[in-house]
This record gives C-alpha cells, sequence and structure tokens, in this order.
C-alpha cells in the first residue's frame, strides 16, 4: 500500500470509488431531469419518488413473483415509465402552458404523496435487496478492493448515460426532440405527432430514474425517503451542468460524484456542502450552466 | 370544368381567432392543381392566419379546408401535414439546435414523390456546400431561405404554403427564390404563396387573391393583372 497526499491509497480511492457510484446516480438521475426538462419545461420534483418507484418496484417483483435483478433491470424501467406516461397524460400535459411553477409544484405534490404512501405502509427503516449471486464479491487491484456490483454500476450507468446522448445527439428521434424543444408547432406542421412525442420523453426521462432506483436498491436500503435524500443534489447537478443539456448532467453528475469523495478524504467537514458551494460558484460565473446554452 | 372541380385546396368561409381577436371573417378561395396563388395584402390583412389556419396551427378555426376533397378543418396540424400539404414559414424555423444537415432532413416523408436530396441541391446548390455547418441559424438569410423550402421539398406533399418567402433578402437572392417556383411548378407543385413584394409576386403568380380585413375582396388572373393595377394599388398602399 503506498499513499498519496498523506492519504492511504486504500482510502483514497475507496473514497474515489464511492463518489463515482454517487456520480454514476447523480448522472442518471440528472439525465432524466435533463431530458424532461428539456423537452417538456417541467422540473420534475416528482423525480426522487419515480428513483424510489423503481428501487420498491424491484423488490416486489422479487419478493412477490421471484424475478431476479436481472429481470428487474429491463422489466422496471418499464413499469415506472408507463406510470411517469400516467402521471403526464393525467395532469402535466394542462399545466404546458402555464408558468414552470405549476408544475415543480405539481410534481412536488406528487412526490409527497407517494413517498407518504410508501411510508405508512413500510415505514422508514428500509428493505434489504441482496446483491445477484453473478455480481457478488470483489477484486483487489492492489491499490484498493473493488466490489464487483459497484463496479458495475458506474459502467452500465456510463454505457446508459452515453447512450442517452447518442439517442438526443446524433439520431433522427434525437433531431425531433431537440427540434420539437425549440418550435413544437413548427415541428407538428412538418407532420410529427408531437405531443406524443412529449408524452413518450416523460416517460423515458421517468423510466431512467426507476432504473437508477433498481440499480441503486442492493447498494442502500430500499425506502421510502431513498429519493428524497438523492433529489437535492440530483438539482444541483442539473443546475451545474446547465437545464436541459444533456452531455452536462452526465459529465457534471460523474465529476461531482468525484469531487464529493475527494473533498471527503480531503476535508470531510465540507463534503455535504461542497456541492452546493460549486454550484453557487457557477450561478455566479455561468448562470445558463457549464453546459447550458445561453438565451 | 368548374374551378372548385378542379382544385386541390378548397378553402369556404374559413374564420379564426387569436384568443378574443377575431382574425378571418369567412375566407373562401381555391387553389388549383398546378397553379400558384399569391395572397396579396397590407400587414394585418390576415394572409399569414389564412395559411396557419389552414395548415391547423391557428387552434380556434372554422368553415372549410378541403384538400382533394377532404375535409381537414377538424384535424391537428400533424395529421394535415400527413395529408399532403407542407408549410414554410415567414420566419423560416430554421432549428439552432440542428446542423444543416439535420434542418434538412427533418420533416418525414409524409407521401411518396418527393424530392430526392440531389435534387435539392440542384435546385439549391448553395445547401450542399453548407452542409458542414455546424448550426442552420448561422447560415445566411438567402441560405436560410432556401433551406427552409428546401426540407419541405423532401416531404412529397404536393401542396406547398409558402409564407413571405422574399422577406428580407437581397434582390439576387430574391430572384433565385423566384426562379425556384417557377422550376417547382414545372414539376407539378401547387403552391399557394403569401407575399407582400407585388413585384416578386408578378413574376411567378398565376392568380391573385386580395386580402382585407380578414377576407377576400378582388381575385383576378395574372392576365388581368394590368387591369387592376388601380386597385391594386389602392388595397396595397404602394
Amino acid at each position: 500500500m503506498f499513499e498519496i497526499f498523506g492519504v492511504p491509497s486504500q482510502a483514497l480511492f475507496g473514497q474515489l470509488l464511492l463518489g463515482l457510484i454517487n456520480g454514476s446516480f447523480y448522472a442518471l438521475l440528472s439525465l432524466g431531469l435533463a431530458v424532461i426538462f428539456g423537452m417538456l419545461n417541467i422540473i420534475n420534483f416528482a423525480h426522487g419518488a419515480q428513483y424510489m418507484l423503481g428501487a420498491f418496484t424491484a423488490f416486489f417483483l422479487l419478493q412477490y413473483l421471484g424475478w431476479n435483478y436481472w429481470v428487474s433491470l429491463l422489466v422496471v424501467p418499464i413499469i415506472v415509465g408507463i406510470v411517469g406516461i400516467i402521471i403526464e397524460r393525467l395532469f402535466l400535459q394542462w399545466l404546458y402552458k402555464l408558468d414552470h411553477l405549476y408544475g415543480l409544484l405539481l410534481t412536488f405534490g406528487l412526490a409527497l404523496v407517494i413517498e407518504g404512501v410508501f411510508r405508512n405502509y413500510f415505514g422508514s427503516s428500509g428493505l434489504p435487496y441482496r446483491v445477484p449471486d453473478q455480481l457478488a464479491g470483489g477484486r483487489n487491484l492492489g491499490f484498493m478492493y473493488l466490489p464487483n456490483y459497484r463496479g458495475w454500476v458506474i459502467a452500465f450507468s456510463l454505457v446508459v448515460c452515453l447512450a442517452t446522448w447518442f439517442l438526443i445527439e446524433r439520431t433522427k428521434l434525437g433531431a425531433y426532440l431537440r427540434a420539437a424543444t425549440e418550435n413544437p408547432t413548427l415541428v407538428r406542421a412538418f407532420g410529427i405527432n408531437v405531443p406524443r412525442m412529449i408524452t413518450l420523453t416523460y416517460g423515458f426521462g421517468v423510466g431512467l430514474a426507476g432504473l437508477a432506483g433498481v440499480m441503486a436498491a442492493p447498494i442502500y436500503n430500499v425506502s421510502p425517503q431513498m429519493g428524497s435524500n438523492l433529489i437535492i443534489i440530483v438539482f444541483a447537478v442539473v443546475v451545474i451542468g446547465g437545464m436541459g443539456s444533456i452531455m452536462g448532467a452526465i459529465v457534471t453528475g460523474f465529476a461531482l460524484g468525484l469531487i464529493e469523495g475527494l473533498t471527503k478524504v480531503f476535508f470531510p467537514e465540507a463534503s455535504n456542502t461542497a456541492i452546493f458551494v460549486i454550484m453557487a460558484i457557477v450561478l455566479i460565473i455561468r448562470p445558463a450552466g457549464l453546459f447550458g446554452r445561453t438565451a | 370544368m368548374s374551378e372548385t372541380a378542379t382544385a386541390l385546396l378548397s378553402v369556404k368561409g374559413l374564420e379564426a381567432w387569436y384568443g378574443e381577436s377575431h382574425i378571418l371573417h369567412g375566407v373562401d378561395f381555391d387553389v388549383r392543381e398546378g397553379e400558384v396563388l399569391t395572397l396579396l395584402g397590407r400587414n394585418g390583412a390576415g394572409k399569414t392566419t389564412t395559411l396557419k389556419s389552414i395548415m391547423g396551427i391557428v387552434s380556434r378555426r372554422r368553415g372549410s379546408v378541403r384538400l382533394e376533397g377532404n375535409e381537414l378543418i377538424a384535424r391537428s396540424s400533424d395529421q394535415i401535414a400527413r395529408a399532403g400539404i407542407a408549410f414554410c414559414p415567414e420566419e423560416r424555423g430554421i432549428f439552432a439546435s440542428l446542423n444543416v444537415e439535420e434542418n434538412l432532413l427533418l420533416p418525414p416523408q409524409v407521401r411518396p414523390g418527393g424530392l430526392s436530396l440531389d435534387q435539392i441541391y440542384d435546385l439549391f446548390p448553395n445547401l450542399k456546400e453548407r452542409l458542414g455547418s455546424s448550426q442552420g441559424t448561422k447560415l445566411s438569410g438567402g441560405e436560410q431561405q432556401m433551406l427552409a423550402i428546401g426540407r419541405i421539398l423532401r416531404t412529397g406533399a404536393r401542396l406547398l404554403l409558402l409564407d413571405e418567402p422574399t422577406e428580407g433578402l437581397a434582390p439576387v437572392i430574391i430572384k433565385q427564390i423566384g426562379q425556384t417556383i417557377r422550376t417547382l411548378k414545372a414539376q407539378g407543385f401547387t403552391i399557394l404563396l403569401v407575399e407582400q413584394n407585388f413585384r416578386f409576386a408578378a413574376t411567378v403568380a398565376d392568380r391573385y387573391c386580395v386580402m382585407e380585413h380578414g377576407k377576400i375582396v378582388e381575385r383576378f388572373a395574372n392576365s388581368e393583372l394590368d387591369a387592376n393595377m388601380g386597385k391594386l394599388h389602392e388595397y396595397l398602399g404602394v
């Protein structure tokens, strides 16, 4: 074992790994928020609750149907995405022409309702979810010990984030989405069903939150508060990256996870506030965020 | 054969509102297959609103808009586009978040028979040279107009609604747009053109409808233009 700046390598890289894992969830969740804000102009405060819903759905599928983690990884984003579509059709579609505040208040209220219902039935202590057998254990890399499941979370999050970026920035469907973000009326006059696209986009963003929930279930306890604990940080990530910026959400999510990890090693007292200090600095220097477009 | 029998687009009693403001007060006209019909009128006469109402962009509207006999008035704008009408807006509608190629390829093909990319590049050679440009909105005004027209030619729609395609352009570009419209007409496209530039319209139009206060107040063929110059000057204030 060796030391870096007087810190044992195991401790330093261990914290960096934790930071990267947190960063994976920040990136996945802020990506969903960025997609939703970019297309719907809705600040989706229910995102944390939808992430929690993903973890609980995976738990239910395992508990009552015996469907394992891998099946959940495929099925849960679809189920949670459908819940999102129902929410969009029932509530959000009436708010697009109103001020942002209405969407924010509605989704905040929804988050409270969803979280409250789960707390009522399952309490606050949390429920265990096993790491899948194939990813149990870990490996010694020499300078640190890497649990297999955590390595998988980082790699898979990165793949999902880059695939989403590719979908939006490099495909025809992504071009429709970007164009509809700018001028939905004209895109519709070209023959594209924009309302349906908006509904599916919300479902996709919510599905991403559900996917993050499944991935988080074996790491954190499945609990009703798991989303609300995370959502404020995720909003800070979105603001730093630039509201609606896909690449901003991905890069900032991973980078802030790492910065948070480093802060825990070198200045633990500031680890809970570092992200918000960075947010304040970025807002002063670049109000549109690091990757955001200025109006 | 009567006018209506050969009409590709038939507009009858079209009324439209923006909020509480009643903008169109019963617009009636037909566009025959293969012709260029130009809507003339002063600012605020209702020309652009007429195009937007045909296209379904103005949501509060009533009357009748028939394409090849099919009623479109209750349809949404995406359904109207898929019925075979393509719209090129006044402000061109080039998307800043899309590059030139993405802008060009954005509208989906709604019918077979749209122009190929090579045919579009033949019409607008500048576009091919600017494909590598990063943002569509970085093009010059003339190139943006070519891009705006070029992209709707791919769709297969045979009826084109062009809203003031020469606005703010240099004379040499206006000439090129005029040549393009004549070429499109020769290829069988039907064009409903909104123009304030009367001199330009005279080089491409087969017929004219003059609008005032949300109604058609005069209509005549290009061959009757000289006889109607006095009235036109009065209506347009030129």
